[in-house]
């Protein structure tokens, strides 16, 4: 009996002992006893800073990446998905809401929305819904239309939120700062990807997010992220600066300019 | 050829400004006016977006009146006195116009303020032009001379208080009035970025019975240090006002505005004064269908606090 209990407590320490010490050496182990490592995707920017001039009319973005430990049978069969999204700077946005009023339309309801990315070029492999479902866009709030919206003012009825948010939503795709490639996405080889994303040609200026998401049969699996800069270069940009922090001299400036040009057209073009 | 606005923030094109200017200016030298009035509507109907139409708009205006204000410098036809008492109410009221300028920004309302004074003002100025005008045409065709105007008619405006004499126009009149009317135009050039003669012009002639050789010089003068005052303050404010759009309206402006004189020589006052009104009227028209058309859409864009 004392045995019996003694050699009990004995394994019971053993398995202890084994459980304290396998976190070190189940790594290296891993690999070849286990299910192999998890699928992991990567992006990479060949730079992080683009300037764009003036005159930019729009462009197309490239962005590679790669499938680690992709199981080579699965991708052959084209069971992975990617979704690659760019993402501009975050800004209050109000939303207005003409209605007719003695016949003119005019901004009656507003609501504002606290944190509106300015653009979001999204790609994909597949059409939306071949690759996972709704619910897992929405817990992923992946894609214009599940982007999360918050209102500055919570107090409105759920529907006007809604509505508002639709049509912001809305609004932004029709001016192109939102859009979405579908079949964007394409693979190179079994693991190696291309994204091509589209940039507005009024796409905002600052620092954007470039995000991709790997799928497997509708599973979310991983999720990486870069950031890339996007600068506005040239005269035009450098007046627009001074505008905006010099408004004073700016201003003087547009007089004095006025004043000169009015004056040298009156000799130029002589009336008398 | 496109040119990229760095204001307003989007690309034009450049001979379509030009061309725009060129217009304005032919027409402005035409009838003598400053063409502040034309040049605003004409950019909202490109898509500029109304808040910088309008500050660019009196950055313009500077420009097309200051060759007439030197002009009028030389042969000594500006009142100085009264100018600067005009120009003081117009720098209150100019900076009242941004203060409400801005504040209807924030509300979203001031494309629809614009639109409306717009509608209203043109409206109402280019009627009774159109009917001055088109009455004298009929009774000069009738053969009947046009009555006179009588001068030294006195009206309520003379028997306020505070009255200061102003020996150019040789008006002895109270400060009251020209204070206000000042305030007045500077409170729609801040708004509606036009330099105000249409309106400056009838109002010294018929209420403050200012003579009409000093009357142009003097109105010239006060819209141009007016017009330089809205555009300092819009783009200290509201950083409204795009040089490189205004640049643009100036060359075709001044340019137009040497041809238009020309022209103007060969037509006479009441036709110039008829077509002027069914232009007015035209534009008034156009701005006014805009507001009962339902838009493309009913949601807008602003970014908050801007525009």
């Amino acid at each position: 009996m004392l045995r019996a209990a003694l050699c009990a407590l004995a394994i019971l320490a053993a398995t202890a002992a084994h459980a304290q010490q396998e976190p070190a050496s189940a790594e290296p182990l891993a690999p070849l006893q286990q299910s192999p490592l998890p699928e992991q995707i990567q992006i990479g920017l060949s730079t992080d800073r683009i300037s764009i001039t003036s005159d930019f009319s729009g462009a197309d973005l490239t962005i590679f990446g790669a499938i680690e430990n992709a199981d080579l049978l699965l991708a052959r069969q084209g069971r992975y998905d990617v979704v690659v999204v760019l993402e501009g700077p975050t800004r209050p946005i109000v939303v207005r809401r003409k209605d007719r009023v003695l016949g003119m339309w005019i901004n009656t309801a507003s609501e504002t929305f606290v944190n509106v990315p300015t653009s979001y070029a999204v790609s994909t492999t597949r059409v939306y819904q071949d690759i996972t479902g709704p619910d897992s866009y929405r817990q992923l709030s992946l894609g214009p239309a599940n982007i999360y919206l918050t209102p500055l003012a919570a107090d409105q009825p759920a529907t006007t939120i809604e509505e508002f948010r639709a049509a912001l939503r809305e609004r932004k795709l029709a001016s192109g700062l939102y859009n979405e490639r579908i079949g964007g996405v394409q693979f190179l080889s079994q693991n190696l990807f291309r994204a091509t994303l589209r940039l507005a040609p009024n796409v905002p200026v600052g620092s954007h997010r470039a995000r991709a998401f790997l799928f497997r049969n509708g599973v979310f699996l991983d999720e990486s992220s870069a950031t890339l800069g996007i600068y506005k270069a040239g005269f035009e940009e450098s007046i627009h600066a001074v505008a905006h922090d010099y408004g004073f001299l700016y201003g003087l400036f547009a007089v004095a300019l006025a004043v000169v040009t009015g004056w040298a057209g009156s000799i130029v073009f002589r009336r008398d | 050829m496109s040119i990229y606005l760095p204001i307003a923030e989007m690309s034009v094109n450049l001979f379509v400004l030009l061309a725009m200017g060129a217009a304005v200016g032919f027409l402005s030298g035409m009838f003598g006016v400053g063409g502040g009035f034309l040049i605003t509507p004409l950019l909202i109907f490109y898509n500029i977006p109304p808040s910088i139409a309008v500050a660019t708009g009196a950055n313009q205006v500077i420009a097309s009146s200051i060759s007439g204000a030197i002009a009028h410098f030389k042969r000594g036809t500006i009142d100085f006195k009264l100018g600067g008492m005009l120009l003081l109410g117009g720098v209150f009221g100019s900076t009242l116009g941004a203060f409400v300028f801005a504040l209807l920004r924030s509300l979203g309302q001031l494309d629809l303020f614009i639109s409306v004074l717009y509608v209203g003002f043109l409206g109402i100025v280019g009627g009774l032009m159109l009917v001055e005008s088109l009455n004298t045409i009929r009774r000069s065709r009738g053969g009947a001379p046009a009555p006179l105007k009588r001068s030294g008619q006195h009206n309520w405006i003379h028997r306020l208080p505070l009255k200061m004499r102003f020996r150019a126009s040789k008006l002895f009149v109270s400060v009251i009035p020209v204070l206000g009317l000042g305030a007045a135009i500077g409170f729609l050039a801040a708004i509606m970025g036009v330099g105000g003669g249409f309106i400056m012009v009838p109002a010294l002639i018929y209420l403050l019975k200012v003579p009409t050789n000093v009357v142009i010089g003097t109105s010239l003068f006060q819209i141009i240090f007016v017009t330089a005052y809205t555009t300092i303050v819009h783009s200290t404010a509201n950083q409204t006002v795009d040089v490189v759009l205004a640049f643009l309206l100036m060359i075709g402006g001044v340019a137009g505005a040497q041809y238009g004189a020309k022209a103007g020589q060969r037509l006479r006052g009441e036709q110039l004064r008829a077509l002027l009104a069914a232009l007015v009227l035209a534009v008034a028209l156009r701005l006014g269908f805009d507001l009962f058309v339902r838009p493309e859409s009913v949601y807008s864009l602003a970014p908050l606090g801007l525009e």
